[in-house]
This record gives C-alpha cells, structure tokens and sequence, in this order.
C-alpha cells in the first residue's frame, strides 16, 4: 500500500480547475517532489490531502484512509509544514509546540516539546515569543511543530520560500535526515535545486496534473539528453542561433539573458556556435520544457 | 525518536473530542496570557465608568429610582449584559476573521485531527468561559457603590456563560460571512448597538412602544438582564422560560457558526 493515492481527483473553484484529472501515487518511506511552475495546482493537492479541500471527483487515499469521511485520521498519522507562517507570534516557542502536541492528542506533551526544542535547536529560547526570533528559526519551528507527533508521512509545502541560502541549507539538511530515518515525504517546490538535492523521484505538475515522474536523473537524461549549450549574446543574435539549432532539430528554451540548446551532444556540425557554454543538462532544462517557457 | 509508540493507537475518531477541543482552547488560554491584563483592566474599570456617569450622574440628577430600585442597583446589575456582549461577541467577530485570515491559525489546526465542529465549539466555550468570569465584574463593582449581596447572585456566572455561548456563536458566523473586516460596522450598528441599549440595562423597557417591547422579547441581553436582576432581588417563575430560551439561542448560533465556518474554511 502507497502512503499517498490519488485516481482521477478533480477539484474546481467556480470556472477554474485547479486539480484536473490528477493520478499520484507517493511509495512509502520515498521524497517525492512535486514541481511545478506558481498555478499548477500543487497547493491545492496539499489542501486535498489534509481534508481542507474536497474533491469534486475521483479517490483519495492517505496512509490507507479514505478520503474525506477518514479525512481526521488520516491527519493524526501525518504532519503538515505549510508554506506561509502560521505560528502564534505572541505566544512562547514552548507553547507553541505544547498546544500542537495537545491538538496531535501526544500523551507526553513535555518529552513532545523538549525534542521539538532540539530538533529545531531552539532550546535557548524556549520562553521567547515567536515574533522575537528570526525567520531561520521560525521555519525550524514550524517544522519541529509539524513532526511534533513523529508523523509517518509528512507534506512539505514550500518548505524554504523566501529563505536565504544559508537558512535553506539548513533546512535541506534537516529534511534530509527526516528521509533517512524512513518517513515519507511529499514536498512541493518550485525550486528545482531543492527537488534534485532531497527528492528521491520528482513529479512534474503542470495544469492540475502530472505531467512527467521519475527520478532526477531518469528526467533529465530522458527529456533533455547529457549536455546543454547555454549562449549569451544581444537578441537579435539570439534570435539567429535560436534558428538555426531549431533548423537542425534542436530544442532551444529561454534561460534568463541567454538561450539554451538543449541536447548538444546529439548536435551536428554548424548547429551550435562555438562560443556556447557547454554544462551538464539539468532538471530545470527539464522543468521548463515541460512546464513551457512563459510564466503565469 | 522512531515511528512506533508515539502516536495513539488507531481508533475511530469521534466528533466532539475533548482532547480536540481542549486541544484548541489551550492555544487560546496561551494566547490570552500574552494579553490578559489589557483586558481585565478594562473589565474592571467600564463598569466603574458607566455606574459613575449614569448611576450617580443620571441617578443624583434626573432619575431616583426605578421599577423599585435605586438608580445605582438597577444600571449596576443591567450592565452585567453589556459586559457579556462586549466580551464574546466582539471579540468573537475579530478574533475569528483576524486568526483566519490575517494569522491562518485554523489553517494549521484543521491540519491537525481537529474538525470545524470541534474548532468552533472550542472557541465558543472558551469566550462563554471567559464573559462568565468578566459578566461578574459589573455586580462586583456595583457592591462598592452600594448592592447588597445575595445567594441568587453565585448563578449569575452561569447566565453569563450561557449567553455568552450564543453570543460568541453570533460572532464566528458573522466573521465567516463577511469579505472584510470593515463589514463588521453594519453588525454592530444594526445589531449589537440595539441590543445592548435596548435590553432594559439604563432604562426599562415597558415604557417603550408596544412593538419594541414584543421584539425585545427576542433579545437574548434583555433575559439576561432580567436574570441578573432577579438574582440579585428574587427569583420568578418565568425566569425558566428566560434560561430556556438563553440556551436554545445558544444551540441555534452553534449549528449556524458551525456551518458557516465550515463553508468558510473547507474549499
């Protein structure tokens, strides 16, 4: 049995269908990553999964309860990180652990809360109100806040947005160990290099559904070969370098000022020009041929 | 730690958990000891306010006594009311839309085992617990202007609480049917200020126009206020009729804030 099942799920808000025709299945004790460009719908999955959404067609299974009529037992068995800050600013760090060990029905609230001190690394500042800490440490505790009841699956929604990179390492390194110690993990991200750095296998989401799985690796090398020829140059010659691999069945994709030639150890002579930057093909080649090159 | 022996066995989950329900007014108890001072401060000293302005005020200058009472007694006893309207009514309307829009607080609690039912419900009691406690200030103030104790008066808690509950309900349903928060002035203007001035707190009511006595009849404040009264001189028979309807108030608002709150929050 799959930690996570999803057949078919839909799920419309008024003319818009944020979920169409979604099948995902997460494998226990994996990381999945769930990519997909701001819109695709990954939100929503994660709201479907938690019973803050319903379905308007299709199954939904959660550590093998039905959903939305096991919806609650389901979420005794699962921890939620949420993308944006809900922690109660005023309150202390302690008690904000204590009252969601409560609200997971933990019996030893205290041993609950001491962990979550040290998981976060926050046991120096356990009488300190939220809103005196910074944004490092509250991400920290709103993740030991999710994995207060030691979850046997956890979502991950966004879990670094809008942290530095010193802070998201940090994270990572956490989430990591979490993936070590078996419990599975369904994080959705619209960073690629949190994806390639802790997922075991990434599914692509574009348009409420999946679009492409697999591993990193198995992605990359079957949508976008080994190697990608990035070019800098003025527009109009891009524009010209842009044809001209088109010409000789190239994909070519935007990437910021540059282009990118995706597959270049298949080119042929004339079809890449010389001052191109030849680097391995990434995961985000892959992303944005997949998910299209405009932003929504 | 490791994934057994941490988490309750599986069971069935129920509706109306104590443990949810506890779960979520200890979140509010840890919140209101960040704030609590603020508001026992203002508990304590409107009431002294309004008995000054009005009970002696009034009192020494236009009124002496009324329906048998001196002026003190009887806007010292009516303002237990005001006191629970003003705490679980208002507080219910901001504290609702501020933690679910503004903060997501029922965001990460709905993630939790925790239903829409058992959140309303927690937060109602815990607003009825709270106006329990600060619907006895005004009585307690009014001692020191001169109301004599009496036995009836250890049931005014109760009362308070009891329409509290309603009040409270009232709030969360208003909060999850408005957009914006600047809504909340068309609820308090039609709603709350009538209730509140209307419910035989300064004045009596059966001096008023037939129509407005029959629809105070409907204002769960003007039963309270009667209750207190009666409390504090001597119960009647239709005091029974006062509570029951207090506590069908209370049921009624409970199942429409709840579901309210549930198309509010579940998408």
């Amino acid at each position: 049995m799959a930690a996570i099942e999803l057949h078919g799920v839909v799920k419309r808000f008024g003319p818009i269908t944020a979920v169409d025709g979604l099948d995902l299945e997460v494998p226990k004790g994996i990381c999945l990553g769930l990519l997909g460009p701001n819109g695709a719908g990954k939100s929503t999955t994660m709201r479907l999964l938690t019973g803050q959404a319903t379905a308007d067609e299709g199954d939904i299974r959660v550590l093998g309860f039905e959903l939305p009529g096991e919806s609650k037992e389901a979420r005794a068995e699962m921890g939620v990180v949420p993308q944006l800050d809900n922690l109660d600013v005023d309150v202390s760090v302690e008690d904000n652990l204590a009252v969601f060990a409560r609200l997971y029905r933990v019996r030893d609230v205290r041993g609950a809360v001491d962990r979550g001190l040290a998981l976060s690394r926050l046991e120096g500042r356990r009488r300190d109100a939220v809103d005196q800490l910074s944004g490092g440490m509250r991400r920290r505790l709103l993740l030991a806040r999710g994995l207060i009841h030691d979850p046997r699956l956890i979502l991950l929604d966004e879990p670094t947005v809008g942290l530095d990179p010193q802070i998201r390492t940090e994270l990572w390194s956490l989430i990591d160990s979490l993936r070590s110690r078996g419990t599975t993990i369904l994080m959705s991200t619209h960073y690629i290099e949190e994806a390639e750095r802790l997922a075991d296998e990434v599914a692509v989401m574009a348009h409420g559904k999946i679009i492409s799985r697999g591993k990193p690796s198995e992605l990359v090398a079957q949508h976008a070969g080994r190697e990608t020829a990035e070019v800098y140059a003025p527009p109009q010659r891009l524009a010209e370098v842009r044809a001209r691999a088109e010409a000789h069945g190239l994909r070519v994709r935007p990437a910021g000022p540059a282009i990118a030639i995706v597959g270049a150890e298949r080119a042929t002579d004339g079809a890449i020009p010389p001052e191109a930057i030849r680097r391995a093909a990434s995961l985000e080649d892959v992303f944005v041929l997949l998910t299209g090159e405009e932003a929504e | 730690m490791n994934n057994a022996g941490a988490h309750a066995p599986r069971a069935q989950m129920r509706r109306l958990e104590p443990a949810a329900i506890g779960g979520v007014m200890s979140r509010e108890v840890a919140n209101f000891r960040t704030f609590w001072k603020a508001t026992t401060f203002s508990s304590v000293l409107e009431p002294v306010i309004y008995l000054l302005a009005f009970g002696l005020g009034l009192g020494a200058t236009l009124v002496d006594r009324v329906d048998g009472l001196d002026y003190v007694e009887y806007v010292g006893t009516g303002m237990v009311a005001t006191a629970v309207i003003f705490s679980s009514a208002l507080p219910a309307m901001f504290g609702t839309f501020v933690k679910e829009r503004f903060q997501r607080t029922y965001d990460a609690i709905l993630a939790a085992p925790v239903d829409v039912e058992e959140l309303v419900t927690a937060e109602m009691l815990w607003i009825g617990l709270r106006s329990g406690i600060y619907g006895c200030f005004p009585l307690l103030v009014s001692m020191l202007f001169g109301l004599d104790p009496a036995p009836g008066m250890l049931l005014v808690p109760f009362f308070c609480f009891f329409t509290a509950l309603g009040f409270a309900a009232f709030g969360i349903a208003v909060a999850a049917s408005v957009s914006k928060i600047d809504q909340f002035n068309y609820v308090t203007t039609l709603f709350i200020t009538p209730l509140f001035l209307v419910a035989g707190t300064f004045f009596p009511i059966d001096q008023l126009p037939e129509g407005v006595q029959v629809a105070s009849q409907l204002n769960p404040l003007h039963h309270l206020v009667e209750l207190v009264r009666d409390a504090a001189f001597g119960f009647e028979l239709t005091d029974l009729l006062r509570v029951a309807f207090l506590l069908v108030f209370a049921v009624s608002l409970w199942r429409l804030a709840v579901s309210r709150m549930e198309r509010r929050l579940i998408d």
